[in-house]
């Protein structure tokens, strides 16, 4: 999960990185309170999960409580990038700027621990300057028992070439940057620019978190950062019933059982579809390991819910997962939508393999139900999907 | 001879008394796996009875490994507990941890990684979320149903169970040596290089396939050390070509950031380094199948 950048503030401050004062609202007659308490100037500062804000006009000072409330208005509905701007961020403007620089905790999945990135040239894109001035970055691997103690920040800090003047800020920075990297479970924690000012203090001015949304079970506060604004109402939905669902844009709907497998019958169903009006899958669903005839059901009431959706391929290879169940799961699934009331229309594809499947072919042979067809193999399968999706 | 698992190995199950313990205890001595005890310090002292083999609980792994020689150890305890686990297998210094269970935050499992090259890397740790290992005809360890396949002269290490599964299946009829999951977490303790090494050296893997899926740069590795260390031919699978960007599917390391991790990357340093790769699961047993005809 991915935080905005207010968020990203507060989660420093709570861990007692420097920050400046900032706070967070959706309606811009905020922005005057805010800033005639920040002193009667403020930053306008749109909060959007991508890069490049500034220059899509998507920061702006303002020298007075009206101007705040005037910027608020420009900035706040925006599109930047394809993200619409639902928040602004009302900042205390910055000191005098000095110098920029970069540091960095992140996940290293290639030496299996974590890295620390640091650079004295901050306030870009950190991939722009290791690639242009490789030099210039410098990266330590942080070992996850001994983590970043005082002594490790000092080589971090040596590391990059900190001027003399901000080492130590730099370094107790570090210290409390990782102190917020472990203790919300972090993948990325990023401050870019961390900026010394005239006073000679060094400030995060901008920050990136990213959180193992693995973790949540030690971390309830994780609920209320998800952005549940921005979730696509299927995915939600999906989320809702505790299924892994990603929406795609095309129009051959996916269930699965296993990550990997489904990720293949993504494949196999672009590749199919090729040939047939170049149809695509319109989402990823994976019901896991030993789906129960419900899981199956909920999945199939979010897949059929689409509207983009055209066919369904039903691709299980039972493991843990019984063929029976699915089987089950998938003729209970159209009773209960067609009990709601509810048209099902679209045909469904099913390919059993694996354990129980004599079973669930027999299942779904003997409720012969007119929108269901059998396919016995994974690549004959998805051509008939891509074919029923096409011929719609 | 196979890799890492077979008639001999004596195994413990760490999170038996758990319902998901139960149920694949149930299956892994159904397939002949030598299970000699389960690990539960609340439980310790008794036995459980799975159809009529009594297999008893002890309350430490090191105990475990006293009182039977076990020398493998699967994990089923739930994520909030898993690393607890693992460290407690690093510990008793059993030479091989199998870690099933799915859902382990990255920092408990970096902090069980960090901790086993603390302790001079005794155990081999495979996984976490993995579906375990098998060498068909000898011993399971896992999840993978044992029924699928028999013995033969292929290898195989995949990030994905189901893909395992399939591929096994696809395969069924010339069988395998050894199959084996590593799991798709963003760290894991086994590598498909690891995998790969072992296989070279068995004399009964003639064969191996390799599966690989979005996110990082594992595959891109492997295929590197494919080209420097591995006579015998490699045949692959990669899966994930329409991900978009950005979005984790299903496995927490399954994930293209930017342009890194892609499929296409992956089949390409691959194929640079000889390893003919499938387009579907179907078609890359074809491509065995081809080989392994001569």
């Amino acid at each position: 999960m991915d935080l905005f950048e207010y968020q990203a503030r507060d989660l420093f401050a709570k861990h007692d990185v420097p920050v400046l004062a900032g706070e967070v609202i959706d309606t811009p007659e905020a922005a005057r309170e805010i800033t005639e308490r920040l002193g009667g100037k403020s930053v306008v500062k749109a909060q959007v999960k991508v890069g490049g804000r500034g220059k899509a006009g998507g920061v702006k000072l303002a020298a007075s409580a009206d101007e705040a409330v005037a910027r608020a208005t420009d900035i706040l509905g925006m599109d930047i990038k394809g993200h619409t701007v639902h928040k602004v961020m009302i900042a205390e403007t910055a000191p005098e700027i000095l110098e920029e620089y970069y540091v960095s905790f992140l996940l290293d999945r290639a030496n299996r621990t974590f890295l620390s990135i640091a650079s004295v040239e901050g306030g870009m894109e950190i991939e722009e300057v290791a690639a242009t001035r490789p030099e210039a970055v410098a990266k330590t691997p942080i070992d996850a028992i001994d983590g970043v103690t005082p002594e490790k920040a000092r080589e971090i800090v040596e590391a990059a070439k900190f001027p003399a003047e901000v080492a130590d800020k730099v370094a107790d920075v570090l210290v409390k940057l990782w102190d917020t990297f472990i203790k919300s479970d972090a993948l990325l924690v990023e401050v870019n620019p961390l900026a010394k000012v005239a006073s000679g203090d060094v400030i995060a001015l901008d920050g990136k978190v990213s959180l193992d949304d693995n973790a949540e079970f030690r971390h309830p506060e994780f609920e209320e950062l998800h952005d549940k604004a921005a979730a696509n109402p299927l995915e939600a939905a999906a989320k809702e019933k505790g299924l892994n669902y990603v929406k795609l844009d095309g129009e051959v709907g996916i269930i699965g059982n296993g990550a990997g497998l489904v990720m293949s019958t993504l494949d196999v169903v672009a590749y199919a579809g090729e040939k047939h009006g170049n149809v695509k899958p319109a989402n990823f669903l994976d019901i896991g390991g030993g789906a129960s005839a419900q899981v199956m059901a909920n999945g199939l009431e979010i897949i059929l819910g689409d509207a983009d959706v055209r066919s369904v391929f039903v691709n299980v290879f039972g493991g843990i997962t019984a063929c029976d169940e699915v089987a089950n799961g998938i003729v209970q699934a159209l009773k209960l939508l067609e009990e709601k009331g509810e048209k099902v229309e679209k045909p469904l594809v099913v390919r059993l393999d694996g354990n129980n499947a004599e079973l669930g072919r027999k299942i779904l042979d003997d409720a012969d139900h007119p929108l269901v067809q059998r396919v016995d193999t994974m690549d004959g399968a998805a051509d008939k999907a891509a074919e029923l999706a096409a011929a719609k | 001879m196979a890799i890492w698992l077979n008639k001999d190995s004596k195994v413990i199950v760490q999170g038996m008394t758990g319902a998901t313990g139960m149920k694949h205890t149930k299956l892994m001595l159904g397939d002949g796996t030598n299970v000699v005890g389960g690990v539960n310090p609340r439980k310790a002292g008794q036995t459980v009875d799975f159809d009529g083999t009594e297999v008893p609980v002890f309350g430490t792994v090191k105990e475990a490994i006293e009182k039977t020689g076990a020398n493998v150890s699967v994990i089923f305890v739930p994520e909030k507990f898993t690393k607890d686990a693992v460290v407690e297998a690093i510990d008793a210094e059993i030479p091989l941890a199998v870690v099933i269970t799915e859902g382990i935050a990255v920092h408990d499992t970096a902090s069980f990684w960090a901790y086993a090259g603390k302790k001079g890397n005794k155990t081999r740790i495979i996984g976490p979320n993995c579906p375990g290992i098998i060498t068909p005809g000898q011993s399971n360890v896992g999840i993978i149903p044992g029924d699928i396949t028999k013995p033969g002269r292929i290898g195989l290490v995949s990030k994905s169970g189901t893909l395992t599964y399939q591929m096994m299946y696809e395969l069924r009829d010339i069988g395998f040596s050894t199959a084996v999951g590593i799991g798709g977490d963003p760290i894991i303790g086994t590598t498909h290089i690891d995998a790969l090494a072992a296989f070279q050296d068995d004399p009964d893997t003639d064969l191996i396939v390799m599966i690989g899926e979005i996110g990082g740069d594992a595959e891109e590795r492997a295929a590197a050390f494919i080209k420097e260390n591995v006579t015998k031919p490699v045949v692959g699978y990669v899966a994930g070509f329409t991900a978009p960007e950005g979005k984790t599917m299903g496995h927490a390391g399954a994930i293209v950031s930017g342009s890194s991790g892609t499929a296409q990357a992956k089949k390409e340093a691959l194929e640079a380094a000889g390893v003919k790769v499938g387009k579907t699961p179907t078609e890359t047993a074809k491509l065995a199948r081809e080989i392994l005809a001569g």
